[in-house]
């Protein structure tokens, strides 16, 4: 394999990972500060993709797109949040499982009975599209790389947001002591509504970013949602860095297992039968990542204890 | 609890008398329904023992059911196309009858439990329900990249497995067989819950500190918890795969664990009866919910959030708190 298209690979890896992370976020946020367990993120996900590709196929602006799935995803996060969210917060987790998949069926035949079953497509901009020529004679797509930029300087933003601006110390300070920051005057069912409503449209962005590479369906949210679960699982819940590092780690560790491991089985194997380990193996590498994980670090890389 | 007894009973021998009497209107769709509700309430029991009793959430149970399914196709597939499973170190070979499928079904799912419950167990609360539906991911990326055994597309058996002394063809008499499963492993959860085990196992659940004090060690007891309730999903993932002839990565889905858990929580937490009475609720709202829209899911989930946010109890606390003001 030449070291080019391992180059290229882990590029690959990155972008996944950093799209992963956005899905993450929200998730471990809305866990860490309300600690809510949220199955109906991957639909809000799926809400931002919905959007992107309406308001893309109407006005032909992939920017005006992009404003699109943030709203909707926010607007519908926040709206799920008051009418059924906050009636859980004090429940056990079971509840909130239970009532967020509720949730999920309901936002997933919705989206079906508005958009049909068929999935849409939303192109890439004409300014991103193409490839570029990176040092050391890698061509990768330009589209891809600016995934990998807006995904770093999203996770640059909220560490910024959480650790520099007053809404962030707020929610550090409701993930340490709700009753108290509540005492001291802070609004805080305001401040849970506005931390769902970030969330889901970070959760609607990475939807609306990745449907331009990949088809716009109902249900596509739920596998994404299942890998933002391995993610957190890793990196601890409740951390943004762990969030980050998970996302990376588990994005680099699916696209190069499935790169690897088949030529890596095939140098002791027969080809086919090399073929067939490799990829059921490599389809399965992140949940023995996982596994790897919590047998060392029960709560994760970066999780409190 | 008096009104939860008759209640019980009451569910108990409508899923026996409506199959009988379709059997003499002849009705054969309506007893293959009955014996859908009778194989998805043993998973749901299954579940049960865990989620209930054991208070242990977990969202990866369609592994097991998946398990028990695979048992069922690959041993079947082998004996339909007369291929030995294994020749070497010792031949083994596929197989049609149904009590042999149902014990390999119950060890494999039982090893199964046992490895991912002894790694899911080290962790609590959220992680643990993450982690479980991780697992239950991986054996479901595992089928389906898997060619041997048709992958995505699954594996079909012509002719359902025998049952030494019936014909398992008939309706009617497959549904006696999984009524009798059925009923076999109600009174086996009954009779765990009210053992020394079954008390250690609530006990550890209501307070692991105490229970420890007393000198139970929460996490066996769990894990011995985890591993029946696999064990019994698995039946019944090998009985579902026998009534539709038919195995395939699906089984493995989350969504499966998701309806496993819907069974649970439709009829009522921890309580003996309530996977049954969440089946029946949910196969019966499948069935007319789906005769009356294409996307019936949107009402499945409306009732759904009803029953989490306004019904703690599910069916059967409701109906029975209804009946007994004074409980």
């Amino acid at each position: 394999m030449s070291l080019i298209l391992l180059a290229e690979q882990v590029l690959n890896g990155l972008q996944f990972g950093v799209m992963l992370f956005l899905m993450a976020a929200g998730l471990t946020l809305i866990f860490g500060v309300m600690g809510l367990i949220n199955l109906a993120h991957g639909s809000l996900y799926m809400i931002g993709a919905f959007a992107a590709a309406g308001v893309a196929a109407a006005t032909g602006s992939f920017l005006l797109a992009l404003a699109a799935s943030l709203a909707a995803a926010a607007i519908v996060g926040g709206v799920i949040e008051l009418v059924v969210i906050r009636r859980l917060y004090q429940r056990d987790h079971l509840d909130q499982v239970l009532a967020t998949f509720a949730l999920i069926l309901v936002l997933s035949e919705a989206t079906r009975w508005a958009f049909g079953s068929f999935p849409l497509y939303l192109n890439i901009p004409p300014a991103l599209s193409g490839s570029v020529r990176l040092p050391g004679g890698i061509e990768y797509s330009l589209y891809r790389l600016s995934l990998i930029g807006i995904g770093l300087l999203i996770a640059l933003a909220l560490f910024w947001l959480i650790s520099k601006t007053r809404i962030g110390m707020r929610i550090r300070a409701g993930e340490n002591d709700r009753e108290m920051i509540a005492a001291l005057g802070v609004d805080i069912s305001k401040l849970y509504t506005v931390i769902f409503a970030l969330g889901a449209a970070l959760a609607g962005l990475s939807g609306a970013l990745v449907g331009a590479i990949q088809s716009v369906q109902v249900g596509m949210g739920e596998p994404v949602l299942i890998l933002a679960f391995v993610v957190i699982v890793i990196g601890g819940i409740g951390s943004i860095k762990g969030a980050l590092i998970g996302a990376v780690l588990v994005g680099l560790t699916d696209t190069l297992g499935r790169v690897l491991l088949p030529p890596f089985f095939a140098t002791f194997m027969e080809k086919s039968a090399a073929t067939t380990v490799g990829s059921s193996l490599s389809s399965m590498l992140i949940y023995i990542l996982m596994a790897a994980v919590l047998i060392f670090r029960p709560s994760g890389l970066y999780g409190r204890a | 609890m008096i009104a939860e007894r008759w209640l019980n009973a009451a569910l108990y021998l409508a899923l026996l008398a409506v199959p009988l009497a379709a059997w003499a209107l002849d009705e054969p769709f309506v007893i293959t329904l009955a014996t859908k509700i009778a194989i998805l309430a043993i998973a749901g029991v299954g579940l049960n023992l865990a989620l209930g009793l054991g208070g242990l959430v977990s969202l990866g149970h369609a592994a097991f059911f998946g398990i028990g399914g695979y048992a069922m196709g690959i041993l079947a597939s082998h004996a339909q196309s007369y291929t030995p499973l294994m020749q070497s170190p010792f031949l083994i070979e596929g197989t049609k009858s149904m009590p042999v499928i149902w014990l390999v079904a119950i060890v494999v799912s039982a090893a199964a439990a046992l490895v991912i419950g002894a790694l899911s167990l080290r962790t609590t609360g959220v992680y643990f329900i993450m982690v479980t539906l991780a697992f239950g991911q991986m054996l479901f990326f595992f089928a389906i990249s898997w060619p041997a055994y048709g992958g995505e597309d699954g594996l079909s058996i012509y002719v359902r497995n025998g049952f030494p002394g019936l014909n398992t063809l008939d309706p009617i008499q497959f549904f006696a067989i999984a009524f009798v499963i059925l009923s076999l492993v109600l009174i086996l959860v009954s009779r765990l819950s009210r053992s020394a085990f079954g008390l250690a196992l609530d006990g550890a659940r209501q307070n692991v500190a105490r229970a420890e004090t007393v000198g139970i060690n929460p996490f066996r007891v769990r894990l011995v918890a985890f591993t029946i309730s696999g064990a019994i999903t698995g039946l019944a993932g090998a009985l579902f795969a026998d009534l539709n002839r038919f195995v395939s990565p699906s089984m493995f889905s989350w969504q499966t664990s998701g309806e496993i858990m819907i069974f649970v929580i439709l009829g009522g937490v921890a309580r003996l009866y309530g996977p049954l009475a969440g089946a029946m609720l949910f196969i019966l709202l499948e069935h007319f919910l789906g005769g009356i829209s294409e996307f019936w899911h949107i009402y499945l989930g409306l009732v759904l959030l009803g029953v989490v946010l306004f019904a703690r109890g599910g069916l059967i606390g409701t109906l029975s708190r209804a009946a007994a003001p004074h409980d």
